[in-house]
């Protein structure tokens, strides 16, 4: 037998106490989960930076985070943030190159890329997307498309005379129609995402690029001596 | 992300990423208010409002965690603060509008568990938006979402006085609606770069 | 009409057809055609939005003499997105790669109206173990739906299912089904399979009700 439902307000202090206690054990739950997952996700996520580094510059063998300081010089960083940098030395302790994550709008969401800068050679010499939520099979050709993928071997980014920014803007063409090599080849089917790597490039390297050139030595040095 | 123009902003929201046709946020709404235009119309204005709001809202909350450094706290304060927004809209408009509240009736508070509006908050702080992007963002959605709603609620209309056979009647019926009008919305890809 | 003992498996089962939360409740749809692109997307989906039902359902089943009737709705939803949160950072840390397939879809599972209503149809009102075995009965159900529309939108729109390549080269992709239409077709097509399964069953039991009487 079911007894009547009694229907009675709840006082002010059972709410309170209620309210508290509820808020207390969610509290408790997921502090525990984040503090049980902080050091797994650390790891995964430095694993995957450090096999997206050895992808686009193969021959790195220590790598320093750098970031663009307040007042537009290079800084050697601690901590890795949402779009890191890189400086990356070689087996001799030569500065090899720098890898420099980008991120832009793509045609579903965001698109974010790390790619190899080369002293050497004053252009992109390696290319990685690390994030895309790009249609299946359309979009997501960007990450494995060769004729694509053959542009960032040698993709030119000097400087112009200033050395302010780069002499020739990175810009993704039509499939087939490269003739410079600053420019990307682009893919049928996919060009609004093509498109939109060679922005995110051409907007990050104007940026890095300048600032790597002008100051990667000094930084090198510094963190060569600690 | 400081070099998408807001207008663009807004076309994206709107149109080309509509947040229905294209990322499927809103459907319960979706499906259950825009069998009449009228209510389609209406819940078109309440949840734009609920995502102005939200939106700046979130904005503040986030920089707010990242001053405290607690971003597990992100989902939670979220949601409640949608809440909080919902249950302020449903009390203007008691006081404001008693017909439209009483039109609306379970939609409204069921506006809170409306995917969108935590969608919209969450995509925005996934893509680092200012202040100004975010409400041009949100006004954006809002937009898109009524423009959806209203597009669907004179299609079914029309359909309902139509002879459509028993088993695809009602939500089987809306869906096929929805994924004509979804590759409707595809034709925009690339509006606004 | 006599009433049935509701005994704990039908408590599981019910959540598998008889109310199956995506074809016949209709609920937690947003989920069911966002993240279904793939099989895979759709079988972390659907566990993952089961280990925040069967965790919720729990809680909330513990606590229901503590939480008060006026602010249910809100404590259903603390504690329903402590969950999605840890969820989220459990996703993380086991496989970076999956978490960003599933992005910002984890963190909707909190507005999964599949969840609230469980929380608020059943579990606030039976004990944790009652609780559990809807919770896992709605999951399962809910999961299943889900690969079904997943499972046939890779095959059509990729060849493949989990991964796995099905056809020769030269099969011709429909790629408009891992496009958001094809979310919408493919749910459309099962639940108008799913109306015609029931229908028929409703249409046995009445003229074996009539048949009895």
């Amino acid at each position: 037998m079911i007894a009547p439902q009694e229907v009675r307000q709840t006082t002010a202090w059972e709410m309170y106490r209620s309210i508290v206690g509820i808020g207390a054990f969610c509290a408790l739950v997921i502090v525990i989960v984040f503090q049980g997952t902080a050091a797994r996700i650390h790891d995964n996520q430095e694993r995957f930076l450090a096999a997206a580094i050895a992808d686009v510059l193969p021959v790195a063998e220590r790598t320093v985070a750098i970031a663009i300081g307040g007042d537009g010089s290079l800084v050697a960083v601690d901590n890795v943030s949402q779009l890191p940098a890189f400086l990356a030395y070689d087996g001799s302790g030569a500065l090899a190159g720098a890898a420099v994550a980008g991120e832009g709008m793509g045609y579903q969401d965001v698109i974010r890329v790390l790619y190899a800068y080369s002293f050497e050679k004053k252009s992109i010499v390696g290319f990685k997307i690390l994030e895309s939520k790009e249609t299946p099979g359309l979009g997501d050709r960007v990450e494995v498309e060769p004729h694509f993928l053959a542009s960032f071997e040698a993709l030119d980014a000097t400087l112009d005379a200033g050395g302010r920014g780069l002499a020739n803007p990175i810009v993704t063409v039509k499939q087939g129609e490269k003739t410079a090599p600053w420019q990307i080849d682009g893919i049928t089917g996919a060009t609004i995402t093509s498109e939109a790597i060679g922005n995110i490039l051409n907007s990050s390297a104007g940026i890095w690029v300048p600032v790597l050139e002008r100051d990667a030595e000094s930084v090198g040095a510094r963190g060569a001596e600690e | 992300m400081s070099d998408v123009s807001h207008w663009s902003i807004f076309l994206n929201a709107a149109l080309v990423n509509n947040f229905v046709l294209a990322y499927f946020l809103g459907i319960c709404p979706f499906f259950g208010v825009s069998s009449k235009l009228e209510t389609a119309m209406r819940m078109g204005y309440a949840v734009g409002f609920v995502m102005l709001v939200a939106s700046v809202c979130a904005w503040a909350l986030n920089l707010l965690l990242a001053l405290i450094d607690a971003p597990f706290l992100r989902i939670i304060s979220y949601i409640l603060v949608i809440s909080s927004t919902v249950q302020l809209v449903e009390m203007l408009m008691k006081k404001l509008s008693p017909a439209t509240f009483r039109a609306m009736g379970i939609y409204l508070p069921l506006i809170t568990t409306n995917c969108a509006i935590l969608g919209l908050a969450l995509f925005q702080t996934n893509r680092g938006y200012d202040f100004l992007q975010s409400v041009v963002f949100a006004l954006g959605a809002g937009a898109g979402f009524a423009l959806a709603l209203v597009l669907m609620a004179g299609v079914r209309e029309k359909l309902d006085l139509a002879s459509v056979p028993e088993l695809v009647k009602g939500t089987a019926a809306a869906l096929v609606v929805a994924g004509i009008l979804s590759m409707g919305f595809m034709g925009f890809a690339g509006l606004g770069r | 009409m006599a009433r049935k003992e509701i005994t704990p498996t039908d408590e599981f089962v019910k959540g598998l057809w008889r109310d199956n939360p995506v074809f016949v409740q209709v609920l937690g749809m947003c989920p069911a055609l966002a993240v279904s692109n793939t099989a895979m997307n759709a079988l972390a989906m659907g566990l993952a939005t089961t280990f925040v039902l069967l965790m919720s359902g729990l809680s909330v089943s513990l606590l229901r003499n503590l939480i008060p009737r006026e602010a249910r709705i809100v404590c259903y939803i603390c504690i329903i997105a402590t969950f999605v949160t840890s969820v989220d950072y459990l996703i993380m840390a086991l496989s970076l790669e999956l978490h960003r397939a599933l992005g910002a879809f984890i963190a909707l599972i909190v507005v999964n109206c599949l969840i609230l209503g469980r929380a608020e149809a059943f579990a606030s009102k039976h004990g944790p173990g009652r609780a559990l075995l809807d919770g896992l009965g709605m999951g399962v159900g809910f999961t299943a739906a889900l690969l079904f529309i997943g499972v046939v939108r890779e095959i059509l729109g990729s060849g493949a299912v989990f991964g796995v390549p099905l056809f020769p080269d030269g099969f011709q992709t429909w790629t408009i089904m891992v496009l958001p239409s094809g979310g919408f077709f493919a749910m459309a097509v099962w639940l108008l399979l799913a109306n015609r399964i029931r229908q028929k069953q409703e249409d046995a039991e009445k003229r074996a009700a009539r048949a009895g009487t």
